[in-house]
């Protein structure tokens, strides 16, 4: 028996977006813990886009941030450019993306990870998961070293047994040319754990100094200046542009030509690829009689000349893809620094996870992010803290924080991937949440900061932020509903200088601010209001025009509670009760669903099966009640 | 329930899953002298006083629960609608455990059609078969002796409703409202791609395309709304008369239908003297049983009028089972009811299959029209579940057989239309005033979840109610 060198209370493997959250919230949280990682050069790596945020992915960023992670914090302050997308469609899809510089955001992770508290960063790679009895105790690396843990969360990315593929090469190997895992999965699989393979893919990066630029459309940063975390400081930034171009038919013709070239095509990609993010080779079967597809060239880091092509994965042959490459406007004469390529890797079946993301058969091993199936920086993120915080509540002997999907974004992401499991790396989409209207990215502060300071992740100077602006938004309320105005002249004059239309009769203030073509800010210079904060005024001014539909949607969370609150006991016995149909029962056995309500969301278990559930669960506590009577 | 009561009721454990208020007529549909419709949830009361006055003009909560208060029932416009005596009974004590109020009609169906429609527009959604004993169980009214009982019939039922819906999802109502859902869906597709991909290559949806949508989606519904034989079907139901001559089984065939004793079953022929009339739900579709007094001509004045009744209920019937005696010759009272019954859609039932056959099914096929011939036996039993299954293949499976074209079938197929609709409306007006995306999408969704619960495409996590199985309404 070799020697355990150290022992943490807990380890995370992998120190991507998934691990570093993990281990910084479980460290937080006054655990003693390592965060292990294949390459101490390379933590916090964006290994495809450089951006972070996005529709339903900036609202996730927020909620960690409300919630004490780091994400928002380090896209703040490496952004290169930030722009508030679908602002023409409602606030609940506002959407907020940054792109972002890699190395410094690498940077500043690493020295984040490395000032905290109760944090040890090591370059290791893993080979073994120890497991003793059902119950996690421990990892082997590969130097031969062996480290003890109460609890291991598994952050692994896209290194389990990654092979890259470019054209007609494949080779074992993680992402940027970084090694693969390649022992750990088989350690994982001898532990019980059940493994898929997915696939995912990035595109070429150009030399900034090869583009013309006159060819391009440029993209500019907003002008106001937004900030991803709720403590960042709104301070305009230098930003970078971006640039749009097309493909072409001459494009496509290259791309088609050599299709039989692709990996995708010819059999060496094993994994299931995500149809949200298809490289150029799918797009051109998938959609063949599309004439041009859009690209945009964004900025890799200010101290750096590589461009990402974003739009134009692909895992051609390198010379195959300069090639189409420059076919198209702007990349003429364009040098390729690094070609695109696919990649293969190992995943967990996520269905094997609880809500609190620990696996269900094996006590101690929490896994998150890529590892879990799902894709993108902000889907690790989000799951990492949540793997974070629930391994340090179960090693202080509480009950595990699950957000709900009426909470949190968060908490439809971890729901979908336990719940319904996934056959495609999982992307976080608005249209994914149901109560998307209460789950807008302005709100995640109020919505979520009272929980982080609960669970101790909120400092004071985030919970006295939040505490600020919810009275602000109150007292805005308050004051707009005490002020009614007269149907004078001056009233109609000024109403009709806005634009809206002059009234008849009184007229509360709140009700002005309900039509559509009112702002605060209007108003306020009309009507000589006070001033407000941008986000208060915005919360007062989102409350008040959707009023309506935001209690819509509290009334359909009242009726999903009703079955969220109810709990299966985690011995119920589905083979057993005869009257669930047989598909049903078996999923239930091995999904083993936290409440009635997750059991609801399970394919294949039907209302009338959540009846026979509801049903069952009165009988078996009427039983014991009956029991604690007679005793 | 008061918000109190409602808390109270949470720290004991007990069950407030439902938080709707639900009615449904709880008497047997058809020409009953009285007819009783139950409201039950926590608006029942509130509900209630929106419709009944009595005449001091005292509202239901002065007068003391669970005793009759007379009044009548007032349409909105104030016209009275019905004298009805109204009875409530506070929650826990009463059936269902929650606040029910109940008042009894006239038996006229006109009149309880009314009422009933009247509930919903004050608030209360139509009861699901079986939901009222789904409740009363939930809330401790049922006792655990009878729990497992509760549960496997639930399951049954659930299996027999789950059959029917793959049954009906062939039809053309299912394909009716698929392509409206479709329609919808599309348009969701759309502004969802839209909203999470905003810097894709997608055309944007404009107002003006998404409101021809919506304009085109609602009043294909509301046509199917007009058109529903739903009222008919689901509030006078498929009116079926069982004939035969006497003591040749016909109330046991009820009986067995029925599975409990209702009309009085004796050896002597002529016992039954008047027409009975009794309900089975299939599927959603009441199917109104009127069990005859035996068809033959007699000195006996009590049962001659009886006779008379028979043919009426004959004439009335969409569907006749005729009963014949598989163990004898054809009498000629025998061919005298199959001569009466020969023009109606009929079933022929062989019934006493567990004695010795003397008929033959295929000859009395070869012989007499019908929709089909059954070998029963109201013994033993032998015989239902084809006789279950011929029914379900006469009501959903040949087209055109209960009504030109499409026709809603159900009340919760209705109900859920109607939302549907309501949701289309709404979704109408947020486009008309040029509201964000993100709203104009709460009402679609709504809408085209409502859809696919009708064709039970969506398993929506908040429609647990959606396919309980068939309790009879109010028993």
């Amino acid at each position: 028996m070799k020697k355990i060198q150290d022992h943490y209370e807990v380890i995370v493997i992998g120190a991507g977006h998934a691990g570093i959250e993990a281990a910084l919230a479980a460290a937080r949280l006054g655990c003693r813990t390592l965060l292990a990682t294949l390459s101490l050069d390379n933590l916090a790596l964006m290994p495809c886009n450089p951006s972070i945020g996005g529709p339903a992915k900036g609202h996730l960023v927020r909620e960690i941030d409300a919630l004490g992670g780091q994400m928002g914090l380090a896209a703040d302050k490496a952004c290169l450019q930030m722009r508030l997308l679908n602002t023409g469609k409602g606030h609940a899809v506002h959407a907020l993306r940054g792109q972002e510089d890699k190395a410094f955001y690498h940077t500043l992770m690493k020295e984040t990870v490395e000032e905290q508290e109760r944090l040890e960063l090591k370059q290791l790679m893993i080979d073994r998961l120890i497991v003793e009895q059902g119950r996690v105790v421990g990892v082997e690396a590969e130097s031969g070293e062996l480290f003890g843990a109460d609890c291991v969360i598994l952050a692994s990315g896209t290194y389990l047994r990654g092979a890259v593929i470019c054209g007609q090469v494949r080779y074992e190997c993680g992402p940027n040319g970084l090694r693969s895992a390649r022992k750990l999965s088989a350690s994982l699989q001898e532990a019980g754990v059940l493994l898929q393979r997915f696939k995912t893919g990035t595109p070429a990066r150009l030399d900034a100094k090869s583009l013309d630029y006159a060819k391009m459309q440029i993209q500019e940063g907003d002008e106001e200046p937004r900030n991803f975390s709720f403590l960042s400081p709104a301070l305009p930034r230098q930003q970078l542009p971006c640039w749009l171009t097309y493909t072409n038919e001459k494009t496509h013709k290259i791309v088609r030509d050599n299709l039989h070239l692709s990996g995708l095509f010819n059999g060496m990609v094993e994994g299931v690829g995500p149809r949200y993010c298809p490289s150029i080779e799918s797009k051109l079967v998938r959609f063949a009689s599309k004439e041009r597809h859009q690209l945009f060239i964004e900025p890799e880091g200010r101290h750096t000349r590589e461009m990402y092509v974003q739009g134009m994965s692909s895992s051609l042959p390198a010379q195959v893809q300069l090639e189409f490459l420059q076919t198209i406007p702007g990349l003429e004469h364009c040098r390729m620094m690094r070609a695109g390529y696919a990649i293969d890797y190992d995943c967990l079946d996520p269905l094997q996870l609880r809500p609190s993301l620990e696996h269900k058969s094996i006590e101690g091993l929490f896994s998150a992010g890529q590892s879990n199936g799902s894709s993108g920086y902000e889907e690790a993120a989000a799951q990492g803290l949540m793997a974070g915080i629930n391994a340090a509540r179960k090693l202080k002997g509480l009950p595990p924080c699950i957000l709900r999907r009426d909470q949190a974004y968060i908490g439809v992401l971890i729901d979908d991937l336990v719940t319904k499991g996934t056959d495609e790396p999982y992307r976080m989409m608005t249209s994914r949440a149901e109560y998307r209207l209460l789950l807008r990215q302005d709100n995640a502060d109020l919505r979520l900061t009272e929980l982080g300071q609960r669970l101790g992740l909120v400092d004071e100077e985030r919970y006295s932020l939040f505490t600020a602006k919810r009275t602000a938004v109150e007292r805005a309320l308050a004051m707009l509903a005490a002020i009614n105005l007269s149907p004078d002249e001056e009233t109609n004059a000024k109403l009709i200088a806005l634009g809206s239309a002059p009234v008849k009769s009184g007229i509360n203030m709140t009700e002005l601010l309900r039509r559509k073509e009112l702002s605060y800010q209007a108003l306020a210079a009309a009507f000589s209001l006070p001033s407000l904060a941008p986000e208060v005024a915005e919360q007062a001014e989102i409350d008040i025009k959707y009023e309506g539909y935001i209690a819509k949607q509290k009334k359909e969370v009242e009726r999903f509670l009703q079955l969220e609150d109810r709990l299966l006991p985690e011995d119920l016995d589905y083979k057993a009760i005869k009257e669930l149909s047989s598909e049903a029962a078996e999923k239930l056995e091995k999904i083993r669903p936290r409440s009635l309500g997750q059991a609801g969301r399970i394919s294949g278990v039907s209302p009338a099966d959540v009846n026979v559930l509801l049903l069952t669960l009165e009988v078996r506590r009427r039983r014991q009640k009956e029991r604690e009577d007679g005793v | 329930m008061t918000e109190k009561e409602k808390s109270r009721r949470n720290e004991k454990g007990d069950n407030i899953i439902e938080q709707d208020t639900i009615s449904a007529v709880s008497t047997a549909l058809g020409q009953g002298a009285v007819g009783i419709v139950r409201l039950s949830g926590p608006q029942a009361l509130a509900v209630a006083e929106k419709l009944f006055r009595t005449p001091g003009g005292k509202t239901l909560q002065n007068f003391p629960p669970r005793r009759l208060t007379y009044g009548h029932i007032e349409d909105t416009d104030g016209t009275a609608v019905d004298e009805v005596l109204a009875v409530y009974m506070a929650a826990p004590r009463s059936y269902t455990g929650e606040a029910v109020v109940e008042f009894q009609c006239h038996g006229g169906t006109e009149a309880l059609r009314k009422i009933l429609a009247l509930t919903y527009g004050a608030g209360a959604r139509p009861a699901e078969p079986g939901e009222f004993t789904k409740r009363a169980f939930l809330n401790g009214r049922i006792e655990l002796t009878q729990a497992e009982a509760v549960l496997a019939s639930i399951a049954a039922r659930s299996e027999a409703a789950l059959k029917m819906a793959a049954r009906q999802q062939k039809g053309e109502l299912a394909a009716c409202i698929r392509k409206w859902r479709q329609k919808l869906l599309d348009l969701i597709v759309h502004m969802e791609a839209c909203i999470d991909y905003p810097e894709d290559d997608i055309e944007a949806v404009t107002y003006r395309q998404a409101g021809r949508v919506v304009a085109e989606v609602k009043q294909g519904l509301e046509e199917l709304l007009s058109r529903a034989r739903s009222g008919r079907l689901v509030q006078e139901g498929l009116p079926i008369a069982i004939v035969g001559r006497p003591n040749v089984g016909k109330s046991s065939l009820l009986n067995a239908l029925l599975r409990e004793e209702r009309a009085i079953v004796s050896p002597i022929a002529g016992t039954t003297r008047d027409t009975i009339r009794e309900q089975l739900l299939l599927a959603g579709v009441p199917l109104l049983l009127a069990d005859t007094a035996g068809i033959r001509t007699t000195g006996d004045k009590v049962e001659q009028l009886g006779v008379e009744r028979s043919l009426a209920a004959l004439e009335q019937a969409q569907l006749v089972f005729c009963v014949l005696d598989i163990a004898r010759e054809l009498s000629a009272e025998d061919r005298e009811v199959l001569a009466a019954s020969a023009a109606k859609d009929r079933f022929i039932i062989l019934n006493k299959a567990d004695l010795p056959h003397v008929l033959k099914a295929d000859e009395i096929k070869a012989r007499c029209p019908a929709v089909a011939v059954l070998p029963f036996s109201a013994t033993t039993g032998a015989g239902m579940e084809a006789l279950e299954q011929a029914l379900a293949a006469y009501v959903f499976g040949q087209e055109g057989r209960l009504s030109e074209g499409v026709y809603i079938q159900n009340g919760r197929q209705e109900a859920l239309v109607r939302r549907a609709c309501s949701s289309l409306r709404e979704a109408g007006a947020a486009i008309a005033a040029s509201l964000p995306y993100d709203c104009i999408e709460v009402d679609l969704r709504e809408a085209a979840a409502a859809l696919g619960a009708v064709s039970g495409q969506a398993v929506q996590a908040e429609v647990i109610d959606e396919i309980f199985a068939r309790f009879c309404v109010g028993k």
